[in-house]
């Protein structure tokens, strides 16, 4: 008897760890790499690419396509590797410094690409050569925050224009038009509005990213840091924009929402069910609502932020992935040919609409309409409204905020005390910012 | 010759040491010492290193994110060796006994978890403790009228569910190191003792306890490494190394974020030299005060 129980016993514990294991690690931190570029010849270079969007593999995929019919004496076949953000960008890190183990081309993303230009030893390709053509086609802050001492090492894929992003149906209810919210004040009315007849909340607090500081600070021409790139972070305009915001949250215009800020799986989650009636956020966000929240297709619409004063500056440029090549590529001249095809040409762009639903750095498309107003572009069917209307509204009015070798302990610090501090324990503004102020500096010492 | 090198009776206990000996140098002691002269360098891969004396312990001492992780680290260590020596000791003794109905069903419940990649039981932790109405935790709460709690968000709340995790994974294994405790104390100080009347708290008391010593001694000693070495659980609960006001932020995970996030390899190493201290001084003294550095009498 004593025995068949033991047997039991094992025959469970077999079964059960077999279970767990094959449930392995989360599907968002596995690490796949597959080949592109099924239709290169048998001579053709092989190379690799790591990146941390599946769908930036997808935007390569058709750019390669399009790279190999043109370039028959040229052609490439390229090992895609995607993996999880944290890990992708680790790992880049120790294999291009140390010079082992490193892909031909990778993506990097703007907080982290700091990290690489440290010191006089880049290790990365610089990309000038191959910019040459298209210098006078492309936005040019989205080159600078890639470049160091007038060398260009990275290629962005979009704008990331910051857009407001409004539920119509929610403001419907509380009786608000979107289209009359022009400033902080208005936005802040219509929010109290909206809390009062339906419940809800016009936007976020957000206490794990820094989109809303930077929005707010560009609109008062202002950044994070001085020109020497020396963080400021307890300046006049920050108090002022964390002020503001802090008595939107007082109002209930705006809540924390869980995972602390709008581009996490929970908020996307709070947005699906309603609670929440606008996202401030950059273009790219699009592609989140397209393929991620799906129940709301057909209920939003797109228009300028809100400003202080009229006549402020109403978008700023946010986020961004440089795709860089390394060093020790096997073949690093065709390498940076194919990434400034692939993120640069007209063929690319219209891609990265279309694959991607970004706003492309190369603005030619941006004018035309049989691309951006294409009836067949999800993109285009999802929203109420067309977003390069308003890309082209305000396309003269899009800042840039700096990343420097400080932007990434800022972001650090500010995402995990001070905004928390400021919308979870309810700190003084001015105070939580002081102190942000003194540990960036210890940090950087 | 070799035949006599080899048959030597003095030479022989070194050759089969030998292995032990070569391992040790080259993957703890090599590194260690190398570590020891990184902390003093200002080190980044891909650059040359500067030599800057004591500069890292002078900034690592004045480091408030730094002694966030430290506080958080030993208030995790000191919350497992509360729970996970009694109750795996407890649980050990009520499985061991006679009384106990399916005690190998228990024995493989208890280890169960052991088994799951911590990666996965983090992710369903931070699911179960999320800040949502519809999280587990806080459905279950609101079945009580309790309003939504965020649980990652605090302090107390976040190292709580930390401990639960800890609990959770490893109670099986060590109450397997107290069943194997159990196993070797002679039957015959039982039966001595009921002959003269003492009852079951006595037995555990005066018997159970004294003669589990080694185990606990064993199982404190690798708590106590264990809880201050802790990084994974946090970065899963946490879902990556940064947690609202570094409430998750453990010694290792500040020594991961300036070495590997932040390239600052020297900074890295000092941190690390100042986690083998920590352990050794919290160790050399528990093995201290609980007597293993004495002699045993013959």
């Amino acid at each position: 008897m004593k025995k068949r129980s033991t047997l039991i016993s094992i025959v469970t514990v077999l079964i059960m760890s077999l279970v767990f294991t094959a449930c392995g690690t989360p599907s968002d931190s596995k690490t796949e790499t597959q080949q592109l570029g099924a239709n290169a010849g048998e001579n053709a270079t092989e190379l690799s690419f790591w990146t941390f969007v599946d769908l930036h593999g997808k935007h390569l995929d058709k750019m390669l396509g399009l790279w190999n019919q043109e370039n028959p004496d040229k052609q490439i076949k390229l090992n895609v590797t995607v993996m999880p953000y944290d890990d992708m960008h680790n790992k880049l890190l120790l294999a291009v410094t140390s010079g082992k183990g490193a892909p031909d081309i990778a993506d990097i993303e703007l907080g982290q690409f700091p990290k690489f230009l440290e010191g006089d030893n880049v290790p990365l390709e610089s990309l000038n050569d191959v910019f040459a053509p298209y210098k006078d086609v492309v936005v040019p802050s989205r080159v600078e925050i890639y470049s160091k001492a007038d060398q260009v090492y990275g290629f962005d894929y979009h704008v990331g224009a910051t857009l407001a992003f409004y539920n119509t149906e929610i403001l419907e209810q509380a009786g608000v038009d979107y289209k009359t919210i022009k400033t902080w004040e208005d936005y802040k009315q219509a929010g109290i509005k909206v809390y009062e007849k339906t419940g809800k909340y016009l936007g976020t607090a957000d206490t794990s990213a820094t989109w809303q500081a930077s929005l707010l600070l560009a609109q008062q021409n202002a950044d994070f840091t001085d020109e020497n790139g020396n963080p400021k972070v307890n300046s006049p305009e920050m108090i002022k924009a964390y002020e503001m915001l802090v008595d939107l949250q007082k109002n209930n215009v705006i809540h924390t929402i869980p995972g602390g800020q709008p581009d996490t799986e929970e908020a996307k989650g709070e947005y699906n069910k309603g609670n929440y009636a606008s996202a401030l956020m950059p273009e790219w966000y699009m592609s989140r609502f397209v393929n991620e929240m799906k129940d709301l297709k057909g209920k939003y619409a797109i228009a300028p932020l809100p400003v202080f004063e009229e006549g402020n500056p109403r978008s700023v440029g946010l986020g961004g992935t440089g795709t860089v090549v390394t060093k020790n590529g096997k073949d690093v001249q065709l390498a940076k040919e194919f990434v400034a095809f692939a993120k640069l040409s007209k063929e690319a762009t219209t891609e990265i609409w279309n694959t991607l639903g970004f706003d492309p750095i190369n603005m030619e498309v941006w004018q035309d309409d049989a691309v951006t107003k294409n009836p067949d572009n999800e993109y285009v069917q999802y929203f109420k409204t067309n977003a390069f209307d308003t890309l082209n509204e305000i396309k003269d009015e899009i800042r840039a905020i700096k990343s420097v070798k400080a932007s990434p302990t800022i972001g650090n610090i500010f995402n995990t005390v001070t905004l928390n501090a400021i919308f979870e324990d309810g700190q003084d503004v001015k105070e939580a910012l002081d102190e942000a102020q003194e540990a960036i500096e210890q940090e950087l010492k | 010759m070799i035949k006599k090198f080899v048959y030597s009776q003095k030479v022989a206990p070194y050759v089969f040491v030998l292995p032990f000996i070569l391992i040790f140098l080259l993957f703890w002691f090599y590194p260690l010492v190398n570590s020891f002269i990184m902390s003093f360098q200002d080190k980044m891969l891909g650059q040359d290193p500067k030599w800057i004396g004591e500069a890292n312990y002078s900034k690592l001492l004045t480091d408030k994110v730094f002694l966030t992780s430290i506080k958080n680290s030993v208030v995790y260590m000191l919350g497992t060796l509360v729970l996970l020596i009694p109750f795996p000791m407890l649980f050990a003794v009520m499985i061991n006994s006679k009384l106990m109905l399916g005690r190998e069903f228990f024995k493989s419940s208890f280890f169960l978890p052991a088994l799951t990649s911590v990666a996965v039981a983090g992710t369903i932790f931070r699911l179960t403790f999320g800040e949502m109405e519809g999280s587990l935790m806080n459905s279950f709460l609101g079945l009580f009228g309790v309003e939504p709690i965020k649980f990652l968000k605090d302090g107390e709340w976040s190292m709580a569910a930390l401990l639960i995790l800890a609990c959770w994974r490893w109670t099986g294994v060590n109450m397997l190191y107290y069943l194997s405790g159990l196993k070797s104390i002679d039957n015959e100080y039982y039966e001595a003792a009921s002959i003269d009347g003492a009852s079951a708290w006595q037995k555990f008391r005066t018997i159970t306890m004294p003669l589990l010593k080694p185990t606990t001694v064993y199982v404190t000693t690798i708590s106590v490494y264990a809880g201050l070495a802790m990084f994974t659980e946090s970065l899963m609960m946490f879902n990556g190394n940064n947690s609202p006001k570094n409430i998750g932020l453990t010694i290792v995970g500040f020594l991961y974020r300036q070495g590997i996030e932040k390239n600052k390899l020297g900074y890295a190493a000092a941190v690390g030299i100042i986690l083998l201290v920590i352990a050794m001084i919290i160790n050399l003294t528990q093995l201290k005060f609980s007597g293993m550095f004495k002699k045993e009498e013959d």
